[in-house]
């Protein structure tokens, strides 16, 4: 088990009814994390157009995770 | 120049402002494209609508894709600078500007700039309808609509509307 700090943005951070929490994770990777929180919050959300950064860098669904981690869950984005 | 290349911004944005910025004498060359708010998305009567930016990630991606953009096509100078909160009918809601030696890299590196940022900066827009309704951009009525058809076949529409 990991703890990871969670971070949700614009639909994500509705659905959670947080913009971040704490949570124990057996989890390796991004992707692992996106489908619990997932499952957690009932976000119908498919992770296939979605972003994730850790600890404010940009990663991708393959992108292991560490204890302490800081991931942040981007829903598709609609800039400009 | 000094200037932040990428901005948020919640106050509206004074394009004179930046484009006035951009003057150098090297200079033959200005292109810039403003992203406007409009009444009508999806057959949807809009009314105004809501950004949301993470502005270090926003900042530090607008940064790459700027420097993409001078590698293809060789510029002088280039500010980004897009809008968070409320924005109303007609308001700018991005304003990307490049200046170079001729037009044609301006245009090139404008276009390209802000083809990448629409796809790339974790920023989201919602959208308040005229009926009272309200909808995350790509979001809502893609995940609804796979949730409508058990999630049978892939759906990219969301990332077609995203490179409008």
């Amino acid at each position: 088990m990991k703890t990871l700090t969670v971070r949700y943005f614009a639909l994500f951070r509705e659905q959670a009814g947080t913009a971040e929490e704490t949570v124990q994770l057996d989890a390796s990777t991004t992707l692992d994390v996106f489908e619990a929180t997932r499952e957690r919050h009932r976000s119908p959300e498919p992770h296939g157009h979605c972003k994730v950064a850790v600890n404010d860098e940009m990663a991708d669904w393959a992108t292991p995770v560490s204890e302490g981690d800081v991931v942040l869950l981007f829903p598709p984005v609609a800039g400009g | 120049m000094d200037a932040p290349m990428i901005e948020i911004s919640e106050a509206p944005i004074d394009t004179a402002k930046f484009a006035h910025s951009l003057g150098d004498p090297r200079a033959g060359g200005y292109v810039a494209f403003e992203g406007w708010v409009r009444n009508e998305n999806e057959g949807h009567e809009v009314l105004r609508l809501e950004y949301e930016a993470y502005e270090p990630l926003s900042i530090k991606e607008g940064e790459k894709i700027v420097a993409e953009a001078r590698a293809r096509f060789p510029f002088f100078h280039a500010r980004v600078v897009h809008r968070t909160g409320l924005l109303e009918l007609g308001e700018v809601a991005v304003w990307v500007g490049v200046v170079s030696k001729h037009r044609d890299e301006a245009f090139k590196a404008c276009r390209y700039i802000i083809d990448e940022l629409k796809v790339r900066l974790p920023i989201w827009k919602k959208e308040h309808y005229v009926n009272g309704d309200s909808g995350w951009v790509n979001c809502e009525r893609c995940a609804s609509h796979a949730h409508d058809h058990d999630h049978d076949h892939d759906h990219d529409h969301g990332a077609r509307r995203a490179l409008r």
